[in-house]
């Protein structure tokens, strides 16, 4: 089975900083860290070692992820390996990009560096060996990624993240347990009385502090959005009633309620019927209306934005939700009434 | 993840759902559990006036992450 291996300048041999702005090259065979990555592999071989300047990757992205790609299908190798990186930012990051990269095209991706190096979030579906900071731990490095690497070449379904030895990445996958819920829980139990706090539910660290309650709403800017998949009468602009690939913004035009016959939902993940008797039942425009009237509130936004919450990849949404914020802050919006089925 | 997405960008949000386990595990911190799926904001004008009205005083409240608050309490 055969190997790519990504470095940047510096373990590529091409040169220090002084050569940072080097563009991908292709070296054949091992090269530097590659020749002892090579002893850790099992049955598979470092046929090619794409090498690129950590400033060039930075500056150039799309060119330079465009190029190692291009050498990347040429080889169509059983597996990509990138770094280890350790601590380095600039080549952390470009490991992480380009394994996420060329997962997403299907070849098995996995990069090495430290837990702190911005890469780790950028690697995508790829996979991430931790590393030590610095380059002091490439000798225990190496086996821990050839063996990871060694695996993926050779097709076999992986364990867990904590078995396998790699960075959750933040996939939850079904699996028969030998003991129940029940006996699970009263070993976890017994575990943390006697010291040691386990979990089976890890995964999803990434949490945003909740935002200081709002100060006085009777002058507050406030918006409505909705992943109920509420749009103008007929769906102007086809908004899917699942998976949906955007999310799109309507004025409001100063109307006083959503009217049933200007207003429905699309949503294909529930019975729709109630709704659109009354499409307030999903975004309470009526309501929020009478209560900017009373002084409630300041001002309702002139706009609404609305997806469609069903089936969506949790990356998409995550896009539809950073476009949406990008807009309700450039508008000044100060409060958000979400809703959700 | 809209709810997240918005909150990252400094803003409070009211995250009504039916579904408040879900929006736990996604990291909404305000989530307020509407009666149904179908019509999360109640059938008649006062329900969901009493809903609206749960919904800015969370608005107006600071919380813990993923706090969720029932409409009658």
């Amino acid at each position: 089975m055969k190997a790519v291996h990504y470095l940047n300048q510096f373990f590529a041999g091409l040169g220090g900083e002084e050569q940072a702005g080097t563009p991908p090259t292709r070296l054949e065979g091992p090269v530097g860290p590659g020749r002892g990555l090579q002893t850790a592999l099992e049955g598979v071989e470092i046929v090619a070692t794409l090498a690129c300047g950590d400033d060039y990757f930075a500056e150039h992205e799309q060119e330079a992820l465009a190029a190692l790609l291009d050498m990347l299908a040429e080889i169509a190798p059983d597996v990509l390996v990138a770094g280890p990186a350790f601590g380095s930012g600039r080549y952390g990051y470009a490991c992480a990009r380009l394994a996420a990269a060329a997962a997403e095209r299907g070849v098995p991706s996995v990069a090495a560096m430290h837990e702190e190096n911005p890469g780790v979030a950028a690697a995508g579906a790829a996979f991430v060996v931790p590393t030590a900071v610095n380059v002091a731990g490439m000798r225990d490095a190496l086996p821990r990624l050839g063996a990871l690497a060694s695996a993926l070449a050779s097709g076999r379904e992986l364990g867990s993240a904590e078995e396998e030895g790699y960075f959750a990445r933040g996939f939850r996958r079904n699996y028969a347990a030998d003991k129940t819920g029940a006996e699970r829980a009263v070993e976890l139990l017994l575990g943390k009385l006697a010291g040691e706090t386990r979990t089976e539910a890890g995964g999803d660290l990434d949490r945003v502090e909740p935002p200081a309650a709002v100060a006085d709403l009777s002058a507050a800017l406030v918006a409505l959005v909705t992943e109920a998949g509420c749009v103008p009468q007929g769906n102007p602009d086809r908004l899917p009633s699942v998976r949906a690939q955007g999310w799109f913004r309507y004025d409001l035009d100063g109307a006083e309620t959503l009217a049933s016959g200007r207003y429905e939902s699309v949503h294909g993940g529930f019975d729709v019927t109630l709704a659109n008797e009354d499409p307030n039942r999903l975004v309470p425009l009526d309501t929020v209306r009478a209560l900017e009237r009373a002084g409630r509130v300041g001002r309702v936004h002139e706009s609404l934005y609305t997806t469609t919450g069903n089936g969506t990849p949790v990356v998409v949404a995550t896009r539809f939700g950073q476009e949406i914020a990008g807009q309700l802050r450039d508008a000044g919006v100060q409060a958000v009434l979400l809703s959700g089925t | 993840m809209l709810a997240k997405e918005i909150e990252r960008a400094g803003i409070p949000v009211v995250y009504v759902t039916s579904l408040p386990t879900v929006a736990t595990m996604i990291g909404a911190n305000r989530i307020l559990r509407g009666p149904a799926i179908t019509h999360p904001f109640g059938l008649d004008e006062k329900e969901r006036g009493r809903i609206v009205e749960r919904a800015l005083e969370m608005l107006e409240t600071d919380v813990e992450p993923t706090t969720v608050w029932e409409i009658e309490e």
